[in-house]
């Protein structure tokens, strides 16, 4: 057993020694991280499908249609599509070699997606606040779980992205910030589209 | 570091980003218009509301995350199209399950 598994210790350093152009390993780092996303997509798909099974369980409590505020999930959506597209000015300014255009564009993005978390966290502070928290009724448990996971997922990207700010401003666009920067660009704009399910299946749907 | 150019023809252009941007504003302000002041009949506006879901979902995918045909993305959209058909299983199958078993208990 130890034997077997020197040998493959062996062969797997072999195989590195031999693999040795660097800008393959950031390419297989991106592709493991697109892997993790689609991971990520069935822990939210199974979360939509808890929301739909418990949203007509409201407990004598409101429903969608009572709490939704739709030109406010409308004012949300635009910071969250607007963070989409500067992020994507940051990557291009990335290719090109522009370190201050790529912090530039960092931190609008980071502003627009805090904006959007300031949003959703006053949202669920309003709701709470009426009497209508998570605990309320099987409806209300659904839409904070999924809301909520999507809201943290999008805190852990705004804190992923300071880091980055720093990481770039210390060390310049180095070829492991580009990767890290690759992966986050995909996590950032998977959250967007996450968040187009959340305005059609929850507000949209709940609303109409 | 041929392969590292060919690759940068995936991270798309200004032109490509403003595309996609300007195709998700129309396809979000829409539905949020027809649910906001009802003109058509509610079954219409579901289904276009649904519909310009799944259209602004592939126009993300296409322009934001450049996913194509390329033989670079080949293992991207494979693993994304088998997501897919678990997300569809995992979702239709639930709602089924669920709605059954509702329907049932209450018939009894």
């Amino acid at each position: 057993m130890s034997n077997l598994a020197t040998t493959a210790g062996h062969a797997h350093g072999h195989d590195h020694g031999h693999d040795d152009h660097h800008h393959d390993s950031g390419e297989t780092t991106v592709f493991g991280f697109w892997l993790y996303l689609m991971t990520d997509c069935i822990l939210f798909a199974s979360i939509f499908a808890v929301y739909a099974v418990l949203v007509n369980n409201v407990a004598g409590g409101p429903s969608g249609h009572d709490i939704f505020e739709l030109p406010y999930v409308l004012g949300e959506t635009a910071l969250l599509l607007f963070s989409s597209i500067t992020y994507g000015f940051a990557m291009l300014a990335l290719f090109k070699g522009k370190k201050q255009q790529v912090l530039f564009w960092l931190g609008m993005t980071f502003l627009l997606g805090a904006g959007f978390i300031a949003m959703e966290i006053n949202e669920f502070h309003l709701l709470i606040s009426e009497g209508y928290g998570p605990s309320r009724s099987g409806f209300l448990s659904g839409f904070f779980t999924l809301v909520g996971t999507h809201g943290l997922h999008v805190t852990s990207g705004l804190i992923w992205m300071a880091i980055m700010m720093y990481q770039v401003q210390k060390n310049g666009l180095t070829s492991t910030n580009k990767t890290r920067l690759s992966c986050l660009s995909l996590f950032w704009h998977f959250l967007d589209v996450v968040w187009i399910c959340v305005f059609t299946v929850v507000y949209l749907m709940g609303t109409l | 570091m041929a392969n590292a150019h060919s690759d940068g023809a995936n991270h798309g252009s200004v032109k490509s980003y403003a595309i996609g941007f300007i195709l998700s504003v129309i396809l979000t302000v829409i539905p949020f218009g027809l649910v906001m002041y009802p003109s058509l009949p509610k079954f219409t506006t579901l289904a276009i509301v649904l519909l310009f879901a799944v259209v602004q979902v592939v126009v993300h995918l296409v322009y934001f995350l450049h996913l194509d045909r390329s033989p670079a993305q080949r293992n991207n959209v494979t693993a994304l199209v088998f997501a897919a058909l678990v997300i569809v299983l995992l979702v239709g199958l639930s709602l089924w399950i669920m709605f059954s078993i509702h329907t049932e208990m209450m018939a009894k």
